[in-house]
């Protein structure tokens, strides 16, 4: 289906682009710029190849199932509109590129501009090209996401950033409207095909939900569109570089609503619902914001209030719902695209050259470049609907239909009056926008002196000129064919008879048209004094503003209600959240005791205690009394009860048939102590006070409350774990692993299996929090800067190299060095067998206790031994460790042995095991999984010499921070 | 010997929230160090207690799961070593970063 995959490419390839684009170094703009020509002329080719297929209401359609149990499928269809959408966004693209091209600074990364472009114009395509309404929903997500990153493309710059939050906020929370009403939609229809949907006109509007899926649908087009009371956020956007708002704010972005507000017309326009929701946000649109365009100080705010206005243009044509009105709508889409992007451009040129966008300072430019100044005349004659232009046309199109009758209401009966009011209005804003910056006495005050961009930048704005001209003169050979199959496809192939010609005689719409020439020239001359006074907004309807109404709410809800539920429910503090934590822990655990009376004490038959057993357990508690008693004043003596705890439990493993768990546990433990000893240098000294000896009420009464806590935690967790004791072993997920570990895992060592091969992807998300952790550790340490008062060298050490220092024939650091001169060298030499003895432990790890894991504690254990016997220089000069090395290849090879079972066409991380026959070595277990677990094993070993390393190197900063203190 | 791992557990668990609540972060660290033996062999015990029977299986037959102690919670606790190594590391560093910074060992920050 040759057609199917041009459709596919037509959205795809943007996104290719895009992808592209972003993997480019910072400075490569040419390339960049020749990707994104690449895909618009590409693109623009198989646009024009399917238009033969499109005409007279007919569409080309290509699926791929998604998710067919929700009717969620990959389908696009291009008809007549699609058609015309499409090749705007490729054609106004690819001349966007080629004037970005000459206005993005050299300093800015043009790859990522192209980058977020190309994605925007894909997300764009995906919308105009969607067969089915949740993928339509979703490259409308798309676009409100990639006009974020474009608005925010300066993203030092504050504006910049408020003004895409704004965008974002507002366009994506009418996105999240839409998505209900289209869930909604295809609901009432059976179907999100988009086919089904436009087949079904006659169910959605006898739907009971017609109302609230109309107001949904119209909430996500609004929004999008900029239509007033949502407007406020596109004169924000203006601080997006000018290429984004060429495209984004008059071709694409903001045409989205009003193309979902076309694509539907035909199943929900011409209820008294639809005139009366979307005619009124139509027309206030229209006159609001071609009110406010007049008093604008800035180029491009009077362009994007002129935006709104044009759309809002649209809306109300869309919104009439009389099929005349639908071709007068989509011949106004094309003609404003054109028109606007190359004023926005023009404006772009403007700023570029004169280092400003103030009306207020820009003047006389007629001078310096009279060539884009007479191009952007006959732009701006075109917004105004001068004749000859192809903006009349379309205006012209609306007068009639706004004269015409169609519900005979009162709002109805207003419209012409409106309309010829809003004409006037457009004319004086567009007056201005040419006298104000081209004509006048020559400018003053500009940054840069004011010349003709390069050639190339002013050809997007000639081309798009010349298009004005074109469909202006011969509107019917033009455009006629375009405007046929797209207005065909909104309101069918039985078009109303309408003319596409320049004279249509003495007529009533061509009377308001002179009207509002006039009155627009009249208005702007009465209101030349106000505007050079220079206050910013309009002098009627200043506290008409949307936009603070919107920043309050936002202040509301994000700062004030936000703070007043931190106030309510948070605390910075640390021990009322955990005092919090252990109370919420208690009550949960106590609920389902209380209610089914789980406490009681079951039926199995006891284990019989041995004599060594309570001997044991019996040493462990008082370690662990011990540790909580002495840990406020004698760190190290707590530290080493709590060792003899973390013993006991390793001890109980054992004996209770768990030895991967004592293995483990005992090697944790030793680096864990080695962790915390290391640490223990940068803890403040701690001396019993008067105060301790003699605590207060309130301490007392603390302390009570927290070992009432204590105390309810450790009744609790003995009486739970004594009442599951006590009770027989249900059949659990056990016994499948028990009888498959050899079988399919290939490995007698059940619970390494399990790690290894059944539970692999935890394994692997374990390691990578490990990698995490070690990371931080790093990082935090690397700005660590010790209390002043532990900076100094610990006493003796003082003490020691005092002593060097009296006698004349020792160096500084020798008694430090003799100090453990045995250990030391016992120490050096115990590397070798603690390594083979990882070796051993990692082999064997699938049958037998071991694994990665442990092997991996036991290499970095043989690390840590040498940085213990030669001091951190000492080893770091015979030894280098590369810590990151370790974890970035044991992260890599845990997850390509994954990925590999996936090219081979099983699940993620499957194994395959069999044993090899090695000579001397014998049987050794070959499991992919093995693999993986040299991952765990490199991984490990990394991390954990990582953060030792880490702390250890703390030593060698302290002294050097006071040296560089001045101190003596 | 259910008894005494459930006493075991219960003054385990007590000793750890006890320091947990404390105000100094050393006595913090040491608590979850305890806690954590406490989860640990709790979680464990839920796999009930069988010495003698470590589940490593003959080569070459399939397992018999009545005849080796439950390999599940042992994979599960070995899981949660890790992971606590891991938490005991990191919150080592923001302690002392916190002590750096503050002045002092406070879990608030708070001076004495």
């Amino acid at each position: 289906m040759p057609d199917g995959m041009l459709l596919f490419a037509l959205v795809g390839m943007p996104f290719l682009g895009s992808l592209l684009a972003s993997l480019l170094p910072r400075a490569a703009r040419e390339s960049a710029v020749l990707i994104a020509a690449a895909v618009t002329v590409v693109g623009i080719g198989i646009t024009i190849l399917f238009y033969p297929q499109v005409q007279e209401g007919a569409s080309v359609a290509a699926k791929l199932p998604w998710i067919p149990e929700f009717g969620l499928e990959f389908g696009f269809r291009i008809d007549g509109l699609a058609w015309l959408f499409a090749i705007l966004v490729y054609g106004i693209g690819g001349l966007v590129v080629l004037y970005a091209r000459y206005y993005i600074a050299a300093e800015d990364p043009a790859p990522r501009f192209i980058s977020f472009l190309l994605a925007f114009m894909g997300a764009m395509l995906g919308v105009v090209l969607a067969g089915n309404l949740i993928l339509l929903v979703f490259f409308w997500e798309l676009t409100s996401l990639f006009s974020f990153l474009l608005i925010g493309y300066w993203h030092h710059n504050a504006g910049a950033r408020d003004g895409a939050r704004m965008a974002l906020t507002v366009t994506a929370a009418g996105g999240i409207c839409l998505f209900v009403g289209a869930i909604l939609l295809g609901r009432i229809v059976g179907s999100y095909d988009l086919d089904v949907v436009l087949a079904s006109g006659e169910a959605i509007r006898s739907s009971p939900l017609f109302l609230p899926v109309l107001v949904l649908i119209l909430l996500g087009a609004l929004t999008k569109s900029a239509q007033f009371p949502f407007h406020f956020w596109l004169p924000n956007a203006m601080s997006a570089p000018t290429p984004v708002s060429a495209y984004l704010h008059s071709a694409t972005m903001v045409k989205a609503g009003v193309f979902l507000l076309a694509r539907l017309w035909p199943v929900m326009a011409g209820t008294d619902a639809w005139f009366y929701l979307v005619v009124p946000a139509g027309l206030a649109t229209l006159v609001i914001g071609a009110y406010f365009a007049i008093f604008q100080q800035d180029l491009k705010g009077l362009l994007a209030y002129s935006t709104i206005s044009h759309l809002g243009l649209i809306t109300l044509l869309l919104g009439l719902g009389s099929p005349l009105a639908a071709v007068a709508a989509v011949f106004h889409i094309l003609n404003h695209a054109i028109f606007k992007a190359s004023l926005f451009m023009a404006a772009g040129i403007i700023d570029h050259e004169t280092g400003t966008r103030d009306l207020r300072r820009l003047s006389g430019l007629w001078r310096y470049m009279p060539f884009t100044a007479s191009l952007a005349m006959v732009a701006a004659a075109a917004m105004a609907g001068v004749p000859l232009l192809n903006g009349f046309l379309s205006k012209e199109m609306f007068f009639a239909e706004a004269v015409a009758d169609h519900t005979g209401s009162l709002l109805d009966d207003s419209l012409p009056y409106f309309a010829t009011l809003a004409g006037m209005f457009s004319v004086a804003y567009s007056l201005r926008f040419i006298l104000g910056t081209f004509f006048g006495p020559p400018p003053t005050d500009l940054p840069r002196m004011p010349h003709e961009p390069p050639r190339w930048m002013r050809f997007p704005i000639e081309l798009l000129v010349v298009i004005c001209l074109v469909i202006g003169i011969i509107p019917g050979r033009a455009v006629g064919w375009l405007l046929a199959s797209a207005a065909q496809a909104v309101v069918g192939t039985d078009l109303p008879y309408y003319s596409l010609a320049v004279w249509h005689g003495f007529n009533l719409p061509l009377l308001m048209s002179v009207i509002a020439m006039a009155g627009g020239i009249v208005l702007y001359l009465a209101l030349r004094g106000y505007l050079a006074s220079g206050s910013e907004g309009p002098p009627l309807l200043q506290d008409l503003n949307a936009q603070r109404i919107f920043e309050n709410v936002m202040v509301t809800l994000s700062w004030k209600w936000a703070r007043t539920l931190e106030q309510i429910f948070g605390t910075r503090r640390l021990q009322p959240q955990l005092r919090l934590l252990v109370m919420v822990a208690i009550l949960a655990a106590s609920v389902p005791v209380l209610v089914h009376g789980a406490a009681s004490v079951g039926t199995r038959a006891l284990t019989p205690a041995t004599p060594a057993f309570i001997l044991v357990w019996a040493i462990g508690i008082a370690c662990a009394l011990g540790a909580a008693h002495q840990a406020k004043f004698h760190r190290l003596a707590a530290l080493a009860l709590t060792g003899g705890a973390g013993l006991v439990t390793c001890l109980t493993f054992l004996w209770l048939s768990a030895p991967d768990l004592a293995l483990t546990q005992l090697l944790v433990e030793i680096v864990t102590t080695v962790l915390i000893l290391l640490g223990l240098r940068w803890l403040p000294k701690r001396i019993i006070t008067q105060e301790d000896m003699r605590p207060s009420g309130a301490v007392i009464a603390r302390r009570f409350r927290d070992l009432a806590l204590a105390l309810a935690v450790g009744l609790g967790l003995s009486m739970l774990s004594y009442a599951v004791m006590t009770r027989p072993l249900p059949d659990t997920v056990s016994r499948f692993f028990v009888e498959r570990a050899y079988t399919e895992g290939g490995g007698t060592n059940i619970v390494n299996v399990i790690l290894v091969d059944f539970r692999g992807f935890d394994t692997l998300g374990e390691i990578t929090v490990l990698c995490v952790v070690a990371l931080t550790v790093f990082a935090m340490l690397r700005r660590f800067r010790p209390a002043p008062d532990s900076v100094e060298r610990p006493e003796q050490q003082r003490i020691q190299n005092a002593y060097d220092a009296a006698r004349p024939d020792r160096e500084v650091g020798d008694t430090v060095a003799d100090y453990l001169l045995i250990p030391r060298f016992i120490m050096q030499w115990l590397f070798p067998p603690i390594a083979v003895l990882a070796v051993y432990l990692f082999m064997r790890g699938h049958d037998l206790p071991g694994g990665g894991f442990a092997a991996g504690i036991v290499l970095s254990i043989a690390f840590v031994l040498q940085y213990m016997a030669a001091g951190v220089r000492g080893a770091e000069a015979v030894l280098r460790v590369l810590p990151l090395r370790w974890m970035g290849l044991g992260l890599l090879t845990a997850s390509l042995t994954g990925l590999a079972s996936l090219l081979l066409g099983y699940p993620f991380l499957t194994s395959y095991a069999r044993y090899v026959h090695l000579p001397v070595v014998g049987e050794v277990p070959m499991a992919s999984a093995l693999m993986f677990d040299l991952g765990v094993f490199a991984l490990v070993v990394g991390a954990t010499v990582l953060m030792l390393i880490a702390l250890a190197h703390q030593s060698l900063r302290g002294p050097r921070e006071t040296r560089s203190l001045g101190e003596p | 010997m259910e008894t005494i791992l459930a006493i075991g557990i219960g003054v385990l668990g007590g000793a750890g929230t006890w320091l947990l609540l404390r105000p100094r972060t050393y006595q913090v660290i040491i608590g979850l160090s305890l806690l954590s033996y406490a989860v640990n062999l709790f979680i464990f015990s839920m796999g009930r207690l069988r010495p003698g029977a470590p589940p490593i299986l003959e080569k070459g037959v399939a397992g018999d799961p009545a005849a080796f102690a439950d390999p599940l919670p042992q994979g599960l606790v070995l899981t949660a070593i890790v992971i606590g190594f891991a938490m005991t590391a990191l919150f080592l560093v923001v302690l002392l970063t916190a002590r750096g910074r503050t002045g002092s060992d406070h879990v608030d920050g708070l001076g004495d």
